[in-house]
């Protein structure tokens, strides 16, 4: 009988545990998700009264010129961007988890960029590609315009910012990675022979594969949020040439009356997401299970 | 052969150079935060050269434009009751569905709903966000805080019951025969043993709360009040073509961060390893 109040008295509590906060979380996350799907039917504004308009914003959207620029930036930054600083922090790692002088220093100094504020870091730079850059580039010999002010290499200055940042992070999850691999590997693997790139290739990347996806994934859907580079930088411009999907539907949702079509943009960006996440880790998965 | 404690120089040296692309950003924007416009000639030499003298005047007037004190307290407001109500509500629901998800599907489902949330970009509830802010009344810190603890509860919950996977039960059913409540038994028994995941939550949701611009941007700007780097935003137009009041500025919004960082390194590190991998 005592067991028993016991045990309900215990269900009780973990209800009580779960029940509010869930709640809240419903509030500020599922009801906003729902009424962005429910806008995205309608040709609201932001203000005033609206009327529904079925599929038209969807139908729209995948007409929209913008809107289809916008998407090819974004994939084409993310995917660019996940490569550079995959690339970078990878060898960074391997460099910083050999042995080395002042390793604690190294590695606290290559942090740094990771707690600067994305949006001050943008301005930072924003300067250096407007004045510093091209008077290097005088000096070879350039033309001395700012990298920004080009629709053609304006991207180009949004990588560097992004990827000078994010190599922060990953390089710190590699290097915990790194530090897995059990030292008899590499020692068992000395005798058979395998040095350098055939090291890395065959014994020091399967050992760190669920790193390697980690960070593919946290890039990937970082990148394709991108904002806050975007306002410093450049504020999607020139010509629209650097409107990132977060920057399209914050501008044009919030201030150019276009509520209800951004809302359906959101919807679709939403679910690209899903399927680049969810793709990521299935193939990574199946990439583990193999090894 | 080369021995094993041998410290390998040119890697050693190779990064040292390397350092130079962390550095010269920092190095340039501490000497034209410096500087007067009038020592900006065009030239490279013009922009790098140290100042002539080391005044703080244009920190002072920085601190002026952009209303400095107001929005570090505001920053400081938002981040640390965010990362307190984090630290007690993540981990309360953590715990529940941590000890009950194996065996119950409710909170398997509880579970699997909130997590997923890490997929849902802020770009689809920012506007239903500012109406539904707006229509409660708390287009302010309040509402932004209440955002950040929803939006960091994914990733929190997830940390917290992974944790407690390494924890054994046996603690607190020793903890209930003699006869302590499960309220109880988890202020006193859980919620102190779980203080590494709460360090690495805090460090995680604070450097994202801190230097997040978006979710303030949009639901507090009509309330007149910035957080520190909202505030380099709304100045902008403000600070003009004078670069050197506005990397004043910059170097003030980077500055608590960097010595917070200066202080606690290796717990932040640490923070960030432990949330990464998990």
């Amino acid at each position: 009988m005592n067991d028993k109040k016991k045990m309900n008295e215990t269900k009780r509590t973990f209800l009580l545990m779960t029940i509010p906060i869930l709640l809240l979380f419903i509030g500020f996350n599922t009801i906003p998700l729902i009424r962005g799907f429910i806008y995205s039917f309608t040709n609201y504004k932001g203000y005033g009264s609206y009327d529904w308009v079925g599929l038209r914003n969807y139908i729209d959207l995948f007409q929209d010129a913008r809107v289809g620029k916008s998407y090819l930036f974004t994939i084409k930054l993310a995917v660019v961007t996940t490569i550079v600083v995959n690339v970078i922090s990878l060898v960074l790692a391997l460099g910083l988890n050999s042995k080395i002088k002042f390793k604690s220093a190294l590695r606290g100094f290559y942090f740094i960029p990771q707690i600067l504020g994305a949006l001050v870091v943008g301005y930072i730079f924003n300067y250096f590609f407007a004045y510093i850059l091209p008077a290097f580039m005088q000096m070879l010999g350039g033309d001395g315009t700012s990298i920004l002010a080009s629709t053609k290499w304006a991207w180009v200055g949004i990588v560097i910012v992004c990827a000078w940042q994010s190599v922060a992070m990953n390089t710190i999850i590699y290097i915990s990675g790194l530090q897995t691999v059990p030292e008899d590997v590499y020692e068992a693997g000395a005798i058979d022979g395998a040095s350098g790139w055939v090291k890395f290739k065959k014994l020091t990347f399967p050992l760190i594969l669920p790193f390697f996806s980690i960070n593919m994934v946290l890039c990937m859907k970082n990148f394709l949020m991108v904002f806050d580079q975007i306002v410093a930088l450049t504020k999607g411009g020139p010509a629209q040439s650097t409107e990132s999907i977060s920057y399209l539907i914050y501008n044009n949702g919030m201030a150019g009356g276009q509520f209800g079509f951004q809302s359906a943009n959101a919807v679709i960006f939403f679910i690209m997401i899903v399927i680049i996440s969810v793709a990521q880790m299935t193939i990574t998965g199946k990439k583990e299970e193999q090894l | 052969m080369r021995r094993k404690s041998d410290v390998n120089w040119p890697v050693t040296i190779l990064l040292i150079l390397g350092l130079i692309t962390i550095i010269f950003p920092l190095y340039m924007t501490v000497v034209i935060a410096f500087k007067q416009p009038s020592e900006m000639t065009n030239s490279i030499s013009g922009i790098l050269s140290l100042p002539k003298s080391w005044s703080l005047d244009n920190f002072a007037e920085a601190m002026r434009v952009t209303d400095f004190w107001h929005s570090l307290l505001n920053s400081v407001l938002v981040t640390g009751v965010t990362v307190v109500i984090s630290i007690v509500v993540h981990s309360l629901i953590g715990y529940a569905i941590g000890r009950n998800k194996a065996k119950s599907k409710f909170y398997k489902f509880v579970y699997l709903f909130i997590v997923s949330g890490m997929f849902v970009p802020f770009a689809i509830l920012m506007m239903p966000l500012v109406k539904q802010t707006a229509q409660l009344g708390i287009a302010n810190i309040v509402g932004v805080i209440i955002c950040y603890v929803v939006f960091y509860m994914p990733m929190n919950v997830l940390l917290y019951s992974g944790y407690l996977t390494n924890i054994p039960v046996a603690l607190e059913e020793a903890a209930r025969v003699d006869g302590a409540s499960t309220w109880k038994t988890y202020w006193s028994i859980i919620f102190p043993i779980m203080k590494p995941m709460h360090a690495t939550v805090a460090v995680l949701t604070a450097l994202g709360t801190w230097n997040d611009v978006m979710t303030p941007l949009v639901i507090m700007s009509g309330s007149g009040m910035n957080t520190l780097p909202l505030a380099q935003m709304t100045f902008q137009t403000q600070f003009g073509a004078n670069y050197n009041l506005a990397f004043a500025s910059y170097l003030l919004a980077l500055l608590p961060l960097l010595i917070f960082y200066l202080i606690c390194q290796k717990q932040i590190l640490n923070g960030v390893v432990n949330g990464a991998v998990k």
